[in-house]
């Protein structure tokens, strides 16, 4: 049954990624007092003063750095690029953008930091966002098959 | 020295977040997937680090202040308010179409795939709009 239910799936790799990124929102709050949320981080790029951008820039280049350096150190392979259509990209992307500007957060800033300070706020929105993902791929891959 | 966490912390999150396979779309929408072959990584994950900040959160947040900064920024709206709601479900059903929320997509630029590319150019597109008419 245990074995069914994690094939395909490193529980190590997978429970050590989620120690880093718990790491991760953890220095960023005792240091810098920061939430580790990554839509408020990089959107924020855009909308914040000078004073603030810079620290911003620095977290994405790390988040990007990390990623490449990971598949040099560990020699794991890099994922293939997914093979959805190029209108499904376009709309998916702007959803993504817009609901999360909207939203205030994404799965890091409500489903990690957000739930993690017992907001009631980011507690909904992350059963809600898990719980529209669910349906929607239940109606877009089985449903529609468009994906 | 804040700059040098900044960057350190982004580090920390990409290896994390590639380590466990979450920059791959596939697997993330795999995990939406409960009613084909569901793959539970991300449940993991989120175990993972919600395991690590549940804990850490309650020591930090007992402090006055952050070590280097002087206030904790923390979101001030505790209201679960229409914008919350709707965000959230535009969000989730943009999550499933392709397996990307922000993180991940930002931090698979790294692979220089066209995909991902054009999935953060539409994804800040979306952002800025919203921000102009909500």
């Amino acid at each position: 049954m245990l074995e069914n239910l994690f094939a395909g799936v490193n529980v190590y790799y997978s429970v050590t990624g989620g120690l880093l990124i718990g790491l991760s929102a953890t220095l960023l709050l005792l240091f810098n007092g920061r939430i580790a949320g990554i839509t408020g981080i990089v959107f924020g790029i855009f909308s914040q003063p000078f004073g603030d951008k810079l620290w911003r820039w620095l977290f994405l280049a790390g988040l990007i750095g990390g990623t490449l350096s990971l598949h040099f150190v560990m020699d794991m392979p890099i994922p293939k690029a997914s093979n959805e259509s190029l209108p499904i990209l376009i709309v998916a992307g702007f959803l993504v953008g817009f609901g999360t500007q909207m939203g205030s957060g994404c799965t890091s800033g409500h489903g990690v930091c957000g739930i993690s300070r017992f907001s009631n706020r980011s507690i909904f929105s992350t059963v809600l966002f898990i719980l529209f993902g669910v349906v929607s791929m239940l109606l877009f891959r089985h449903g529609m098959g468009v994906i | 020295m804040k700059n040098l966490i900044a960057i350190f912390a982004g580090l920390v999150f990409g290896i994390g977040l590639s380590a466990s396979g979450m920059t791959d779309t596939s697997k993330v929408q795999g995990f939406l997937d409960v009613f084909g072959s569901w793959d539970a990584s991300l449940l993991l994950v989120l175990g993972g680090a919600l395991g690590t900040t549940l804990i850490t959160f309650r020591f930090l947040l007992k402090r006055k202040t952050p070590l280097l900064a002087e206030v904790f920024l923390l979101p001030l709206k505790t209201k679960i308010d229409r914008p919350l709601v709707i965000g959230a479900i535009i969000f989730g059903v943009g999550w499933a179409l392709v397996g990307y929320c922000p993180g991940p997509a930002l931090a698979a630029l790294a692979y220089l795939q066209w995909q991902t590319v054009l999935f953060v150019v539409t994804m800040l597109l979306g952002a800025f709009v919203a921000k102009r008419i909500a």
